[in-house]
């Protein structure tokens, strides 16, 4: 088959199993346009800005577990995607990023639209290639898909000059079934003698304790992982980027750790005499200090990344693998074993965590006349009996929705977890509603994330994508001005919007539905009322402009040393 | 400590932008780096002279390893090796300055490569710290310019980096 390059990508496309990419067109692309208007086998969403393109195809990858597709055009298109692309390779997500370039003769010339698009995306990318010959185009496009989604996953970027995409140069094309990159060999079996060392550890545990993070759900481990911690009967806590790899109504369950984790979770990590940290980081936000981080533990680490494991703590015994691979290894080794789990130390270390359990450290003021962003979230979670798929943006809204939405299943809570990204919920929602159409799909947001990526409601309005937009609008850029009260003595710089659109009347020129709820009574019935939808509902919360996430570890503090909620220690003084 | 860091990376457009981006992205330090094609012409061959802790040189060596780029890597500096380094040095030679400099040149067996009426080049290979001692030796006041390649480096007997 003799194909152009532009034909060649639409093909490879197909041949793939994409189903849909996002994009935007320009003209370093429009010979791929002009494919993929005839044709219907790829699905195009136009988005209305690249950014929300590659937010989308991002969230459509959390949700799936496939690769995202995106296109767009050279220059500002390029750009525009890259803070996309920079929170799809934080949080290690499978995307594929085709951008258009000017043709090759003009590369350095400062040509109308060009960027130097490697070297721009070089640092926040998983690999990027620039292909200057349309006979390198399809392996390339399937180096682009390998290296994307195998072995600790990220985004590609494949940058494609107009030239390469030419009509008129056609060349032989076959999908490439297999492609061999000799310098890049993910490890999928962990070190067998490395596994027995760890369950012996595990076993010998007298205050045991399981940490997961991002890794366990994009490394299809959620099973194994709940089989194992049930085998044990040990304690697990979530990252942020964990939560639902561990079912969240579970006994077991600790609730998430980290800055706004459970007290819970991070007095036990503290106390744990042994860590089994699965597909996690250690990031700065999950450990506070670095010094007094588990002092007590000897550390297990499984990581498919082996420049992951002692990159910020050291750890006893790491083994490199696929979550998923090494920890059906350790179920069998663990149901072999002689040893059995101390179930006397840890009976006690459960009664100890029960004690802290009993401090209820997400005890909110439910008697207050104006609505309380927790009770939304809880609300929200009862009416959709915590089976919907809910996306964030970045703040206090976020961290509520973590702390009170209780996912028992994978890639149902996504969010930017390593980047922090504003603006990316409403985009991503987008990706998830066309991986699922028949799925409960909530953007949880506050009112100055979701006006970053605000035009992608006109998009969910093209492509009738019902979305559920809920609006935690507390007036404020709501964790600057947490951290401003605490920290800078009050002094609210330019955390205020002195003037928001009227939400609900923008969400109807968007040709949605817009309800703006002022009293606690009235939550659960809008919540009712938007679920049951078939439209796109923007749901503008009026909440409580000083409520405060809690618990805490402030900067520079410990795990152990969590500032708790106001309410909880006026209540603590009562009893 | 001092790191002699050997590569086998793609001998492709940007690998060696990758190496440099890492470096400067994660605040590491190079010291040195030269890079060429090996008799494998699909491949090139660096050696990168670093310094860090421990636990700084292992994360380095992983994170180069993480890249798409690098075929394979080696610590030099964890076994038996060898290191070479390339220099031309331009010096004013003039009335009895000429001899002193023909014959330190000698001492440190460099070879006087162009001879002008008030200059020498002298070509010079050897470890850095031999460069920087002949540097010494000649002093910075009769120096006109000097040029060095930055360190190549490999194993001493079996071990070899191969990809």
């Amino acid at each position: 088959m003799e194909l152009s390059g532009a034909q060649i990508i639409v093909q490879f496309l197909k041949d793939e199993g994409v189903e849909c990419i996002f994009g935007y067109p320009g003209g370093a692309v429009l010979h791929i346009y002009d494919e993929l208007y005839k044709q219907d086998d790829v699905k195009h969403i136009l988005v209305r800005h690249e950014q929300g393109a590659a937010h989308a195809a991002d969230g459509y990858a959390r949700a799936t577990g496939k690769p995202g597709v995106c296109l767009v055009t050279s220059g500002p298109g390029a750009t525009n995607a890259v803070t996309g692309i920079a929170t799809a390779h934080m949080d290690s997500i499978p995307l594929v990023v085709l951008t258009g370039q000017v043709p090759t003769p003009w590369i350095g010339s400062d040509a109308f639209q060009e960027v130097d698009t490697v070297g721009i995306t070089r640092p926040c990318v998983k690999h990027n290639f620039l292909v200057k010959d349309v006979r390198e185009l399809a392996d390339t496009l399937k180096k682009a898909f390998y290296i994307a989604s195998t072995g600790r996953p990220g985004p590609v970027v494949v940058d494609i000059p107009k030239d390469v995409t030419d009509p008129r140069v056609k060349v032989p094309y076959t999908h490439p079934k297999k492609v061999h990159v000799r310098s890049y060999n993910p490890v999928l079996k962990g070190h067998s003698k490395q596994v027995r060392r760890a369950v012996e550890v595990l076993l010998g545990a007298k205050r045991p304790m399981i940490y997961t993070g991002g890794g366990v759900i994009l490394g299809e481990g959620s099973r194994e992982l709940t089989d194992l911690t049930r085998l044990l009967g040990y304690p697990i806590t979530n990252t942020l980027m964990g939560l639902g790899g561990y079912p969240g109504t579970d006994r077991q369950f600790l609730g998430m750790l980290g800055k706004h984790g459970t007290y819970e979770a991070n007095m036990a990590m503290h106390e744990c005499d042994v860590l089994l940290a699965v597909g996690a980081r250690f990031d700065d936000r999950v450990t506070g200090k670095i010094d007094t981080f588990c002092p007590h533990a000897q550390i297990i680490h499984i990581d498919v990344d082996p420049a992951s494991i002692s990159k910020n703590v050291k750890v006893d015994i790491p083994i490199v693998g696929s979550v998923a691979h090494v920890l059906r290894d350790m179920i069998d080794v663990v149901k072999e074993s002689d040893l059995k789990p101390d179930s006397a130390a840890v009976a006690q270390w459960w009664a100890q965590i029960d004690k802290w359990r009993g401090l209820e450290c997400l005890k909110y003021d439910r008697g207050s006349e104006l609505i309380k962003p927790q009770f939304v979230i809880e609300t929200l979670y009862k009416v959709t009996r915590g089976d919907a798929y809910v996306t964030s943006d970045v703040g206090q809204h976020q961290m509520w929705a973590a702390q009170f939405y209780k996912f028992d299943l994978p890639r149902r809570w996504i969010n930017s977890g390593g980047l922090g990204t504003m603006g990316f919920g409403l985009p991503a929602a987008m990706g998830v509603k066309l991986a699922f159409p028949n799925e409960p799909v909530v953007c949880v947001t506050g009112e100055a994330s979701v006006q970053m990526c605000i035009q992608e409601l006109s998009t969910c309005f093209q492509y009738k994508l019902p979305i559920k937009v809920v609006n935690l609008n507390n007036r404020y850029m709501g964790m600057v001005r947490q951290w401003q009260e605490f920290f800078y003595g009050s002094r609210y710089s330019h955390s205020y919007m002195d003037a928001l659109p009227d939400f609900v009347k923008l969400a109807e020129a968007y040709g949605h539905s817009g309800m703006r709820i002022e009293r606690p009574a009235d939550v659960e019935g809008a919540l009712r009322e938007a679920m049951a939808s078939d439209k796109l509902v923007f749901l503008d919360f009026i909440t409580d402009p000083t409520e405060n996430v809690y618990p805490m570890i402030e900067a520079g503090k410990g795990q152990d040393e969590m500032r708790l909620s106001p309410h909880l220690s006026a209540e603590r003084e009562l009893a | 400590m001092r790191h002699i860091i050997s590569i086998l990376l793609e001998n492709e457009a940007g690998a060696l932008s990758r190496v440099a981006g890492l470096f400067s992205a994660r605040g590491y330090n190079i010291e040195s780096l030269t890079v060429a094609p090996t008799e494998d012409s699909s491949l090139s061959r660096m050696t990168l002279v670093t310094r860090g802790s421990d636990d700084i040189i292992e994360q380095i060596t992983k994170q180069l390893n993480k890249l798409v780029d690098v075929v394979k890597l080696m610590d030099l500096s964890e076994g038996p090796y060898m290191e070479r380094e390339l220099m031309l040095l331009k010096a004013r030679a003039v009335t009895s300055a000429r001899e002193e400099l023909k014959r330190l040149a000698d001492i440190f067996r460099g070879r006087i490569i162009d001879v002008t009426d008030g200059t020498y080049t002298i070509e010079l290979t050897g470890t850095s710290d031999k460069l920087d001692a002949f540097i010494e030796a000649v002093g910075s006041k009769d120096i006109v310019e000097v040029v060095r390649t930055g360190v190549s480096g490999i194993a001493r007997g079996e071990r070899s980096l191969r990809a």
